[in-house]
């Protein structure tokens, strides 16, 4: 081994890095060309450069993203939301108008814990049933709620009990429809139908009138 | 590019994922390439590669827009990378013997493993011996080798990524140009 190696070897690692001056290069370019183990060593330098840099680039395998966007928290619901909103905007103002609707509706349904029922003239009240005394018949509908219903007379209409139950005797008669509503959904069916009727029916009697 | 990136990466802020996917499918390829030449394993790539973006995503506040993204995914990318070889490695005692054997101490066991016999490795094919040569470097020069010579990052940009001053980029530059060369010889 001969003694110019350090410092020549260090003025190669510039060249390579590219920050090496125009006279340092001069100077490199002299020694390679008249030391014979120095240039070997570039050679060697320069060569493992080349072997790294033919290397052939490596892609990400198939899935690569989808692997990755499967691996990220859940996002916050707030961002879901607005873009649900940019793209959709019709469909999510009719999930907001369900949301809400469905949020009064399920806070009624908890809230009216009342015993409560349709004034008819000849109802009995004992406690909290509501009786159709036999021989008696009433006309129009009767609704019941959290409280029970004794039918021994004729009702001339619906009967709805919700909340609560509905005892039937061997005389009674019920000509209109007569239902029992116990869970929330029954409750639900229940509103939404309501609601339809009373919409159609003011328009319903309008029409009757002309 | 970095235009477009800052842009989806305000809306990651904001709380938009599929923004995030734009940017993972910009940087997949360079990210995974790093992390294979690194562990040189398909599946540990895949999966470092991976958590990186998982590390972006969850940590995507503390980027500062004013620099550039790709030095710092790299940056948590290379950490995962070393600190996973780190993990790797035995934790037993080298010059411990190994029990049942006459002598025979974990040297002779990991040289067993590790270097390949000569014949082998002339058989090798090409893209394999580079993955060979580069997994023979130590951790410390093989990070910087990879990022000068197969991502061609300039030196002041590998240091960003490692966070090291430009003179210890040089040495290891050095150092392992130095290391690669006595390893492959005049080939």
């Amino acid at each position: 081994m001969n003694t110019c190696q350090e410092p020549v070897i260090h003025l190669m690692h510039a060249y390579l890095d590219g920050d090496i001056s125009r006279e340092d290069e001069q100077m490199l370019h002299e020694h390679l060309a008249s030391c014979e183990s120095c240039k070997e060593i570039m050679d060697e330098m320069k060569i493992s450069a080349l072997f790294l840099k033919d290397a052939a680039p490596i892609e990400a395998p198939e899935g690569f993203v989808s692997g990755v966007m499967a691996r990220l928290p859940k996002e916050k619901s707030q961002a879901g939301f607005q873009r649900l909103l940019r793209r959709h905007p019709l469909l999510a103002a009719a999930a907001l108008f369900l949301m809400l609707m469905s949020a009064t509706l399920f806070s009624n349904y908890s809230n009216d814990q009342q015993f409560s029922f349709t004034k008819q003239p000849n109802l009995v009240v004992e406690g909290e049933t509501v009786v159709v005394p036999a021989g008696e018949v009433v006309k129009g509908d009767i609704v019941v709620k959290n409280g029970n219903l004794r039918i021994e007379g004729e009702v001339d209409g619906d009967v709805t009990v919700i909340h609560g139950s509905k005892y039937m005797a061997s005389t009674a008669v019920v000509t209109g429809k007569s239902e029992e509503i116990d869970k929330v959904f029954d409750w639900l069916w229940y509103n939404l139908k309501s609601t339809v009727k009373d919409i159609f029916q003011p328009s319903n009697g309008e029409s009757q009138d002309e | 590019m970095d235009e477009l990136v800052n842009k989806r990466i305000n809306q990651v802020i904001k709380g938009d994922q599929d923004a995030f996917e734009e940017i993972v499918t910009l940087f997949q390829h360079r990210l995974y390439h790093v992390c294979y030449r690194m562990l040189g394993n398909p599946q540990e790539a895949e999966d470092i590669a991976q958590e990186a973006f998982v590390r972006a995503y969850v940590n995507i506040h503390t980027y500062d827009q004013k620099r550039k993204f790709s030095t710092w995914l790299f940056r948590i990318a290379t950490n995962l990378c070393i600190d996973r070889i780190r993990k790797k490695k035995p934790d037993y005692y080298l010059d411990a013997t190994v029990p049942g054997t006459d002598g025979l101490n974990m040297y002779s066991q990991i040289a067993a493993a590790g270097d390949l016999p000569e014949e082998e490795v002339e058989r090798m094919e090409a893209q394999e011996r580079v993955q060979y040569e580069i997994g023979r470097l130590p951790e410390k020069y093989r990070t910087v080798i990879i990022l000068r010579y197969m991502e061609e990052l300039p030196l002041q940009e590998i240091g960003d990524i490692l966070e090291l001053p430009l003179g210890t980029v040089k040495t290891r530059v050095h150092r392992g140009r130095e290391a690669l060369r006595k390893q492959l010889g005049k080939m």
